[in-house]
């Protein structure tokens, strides 16, 4: 069966053992696994600076104009569907393969649970608080500004921070593509054994988790009292899927 | 990427210019290796998916059912879901492959276990989200315990079943593509291949048939959503 497959799987023993070795990997290679880790948190992060660039602006805009709430709403729907693997193949088919080329592929997978969010948390701000900005002869941009923003950063950062967990387990799959990160030693288990394999893998897990535990409190700290709203994009569905990965 | 030896392209008699020339997308070769490669990529593809979500659906149903009457079920189940959940495909199709070999078991095993914690919860909230008054009503009526559950709480829960069968569904046919790191099925494996060499109309091809397929499941399952709770369209009108 398939010799013609690129990739040779060794049949390692796996035992309760392998589980336990898996972390002395981790420390028996910790300058491997801080280089990895910098490149997954590198390409995570300029991905999501640039998704957060384009989705944020314009998921405001069209939630401060009340416009646009059928593309807002399903690019998410549509954006969740899109199998990751195959975003990242085919960006890096028209592009090439390079840092920026597998990051652009992973802003496209951030860009619509961030915009959505945006919409949504933009649109359904009070409209009694903003007639009453309004009335209190507020100009356009400081009903944006100084009532919707505030009222609606903490939604917007549920948004960010689903993408951010999202981005953060899938760039796992750039590897394949070349992208380098963890991903790298979790698809070469003909070099790293299997303790590798399954160390650079708790390591994506805990990574995730780092990323959602601390966006969670950012996203806490920046939500008024009193004005706890629940995300359109569940995190915790959110997170599941990003280890569709 | 054409330099240093250049793409290794698979060669079927007479290559065409586009394919030498290894351009963005030639429809001769989507033509002439469609049949070969690309539909029962596909095909294998949707195989994979539905067995997953099937399997993951009974599953999930039946402990949600169990879940809705003894509480205490609820809390461990998804702690085990949502375990499965965190580690990432790949690793898990290796860690598999030990015990049950490069098969097609390993894939559905590690592939149900990513349906659990989505369809567990949606199916469980729908059932929560029964009013108490409609089950005393039909307790009322003379109805049992088996049929309250088919007649009354299954119908009520369906736009949350359905929600969750649609996120599950897209999630599967993504993960499926990565099947193909232990075995040579669905659209992965035509992906995998034309990555290692780099011929860019074969990505295309493949990875355009898998975002197809998962934005036709989605739309298909909307659809059996609306077709399924007309009800639902009904009060929102």
């Amino acid at each position: 069966m398939g010799e013609s497959e690129s990739r040779v799987i060794l049949f390692d023993d796996v035992s309760a053992g392998t589980f336990l070795d898996a972390f002395r990997f981790i420390g028996d290679n910790g300058q491997l696994i801080w280089d990895k880790t910098v490149e997954q948190l590198a390409l995570s992060g300029a991905a999501l600076g640039v998704a957060i660039a384009i989705a944020i602006p314009i998921g405001v805009l069209l939630g401060h104009w009340h416009r646009g709430s059928f593309i807002a709403i399903n690019v998410s729907n549509i954006g969740r569907a899109l199998p990751s693997l195959a975003v990242i193949a085919i960006g890096i088919s028209i592009f090439g393969i390079s840092f920026t080329n597998v990051m652009f592929a992973l802003v496209v997978l951030a860009v619509p649970p961030m915009l959505t969010n945006a919409y949504v948390a933009v649109d359904e701000v009070d409209r009694d608080v903003v007639q009453a900005a309004r009335g209190m002869g507020m100009r356009e941009h400081d009903v944006l500004f100084r009532v919707e923003l505030p009222l609606s950063t903490a939604l917007i950062f549920a948004g960010i921070r689903t993408a951010a967990v999202y981005v953060v387990s899938t760039a796992t799959i750039a590897a394949i593509a070349g992208g380098g990160g963890l991903g790298d030693i979790i698809v070469n288990q003909a070099s790293y054994r299997f303790e590798g394999v399954l160390g650079a893998a708790y390591c994506v897990a805990a990574l995730a988790l780092l990323a959602d535990f601390s966006l969670g409190g950012v996203q806490r700290l920046l939500s008024p009292r009193g004005l706890r709203r629940r995300p359109v994009v569940d995190p915790e569905v959110a997170t599941a899927q990003a280890f569709g990965h | 990427m054409s330099g240093g030896g250049g793409p290794v392209i698979p060669n079927f008699g007479s290559a065409s210019h586009c394919i030498t020339n290894n351009d963005l997308f030639c429809t001769d070769w989507v033509r002439s290796n469609w049949s070969s490669t690309l539909q029962p990529a596909l095909l294998d593809h949707l195989k994979l998916t539905a067995i997953a979500v099937v399997i993951g659906f009974a599953i999930a149903f039946a402990a949600a059912v169990l879940a809705r009457r003894l509480r205490f079920f609820e809390h461990p189940f998804t702690l085990f879901s949502a375990l499965l959940y965190t580690i990432p495909s790949i690793a898990l199709f290796q860690v598999l492959v030990p015990f049950t070999g490069l098969t097609e078991t390993t894939v559905e095993i590690a592939l149900v276990g990513y349906t659990l914690l989505i369809l567990f919860r949606n199916t469980l909230a729908g059932f929560r989200a029964v009013p108490d008054d409609v089950l005393e009503a039909a307790r009322g009526m003379g109805l049992h315990g088996r049929e309250i559950l088919w007649r009354i709480e299954v119908p009520l829960a369906l736009p949350s079943i359905m929600a969750g069968l649609r996120i599950a569904v897209v999630t599967i046919v993504s993960l499926a593509t990565l099947a193909a790191f232990v075995i040579p099925e669905g659209l992965g494996r035509p992906i995998f291949i034309a990555l290692r060499d780099y011929f860019k109309t074969e990505i295309i091809a493949a990875g355009g048939l898998a975002v197809l397929l998962a934005l036709t499941a989605d739309a298909v399952l909307v659809l059996a959503q609306r077709l399924l709770t007309p009800w639902a369209r009904a009060r929102a009108a």
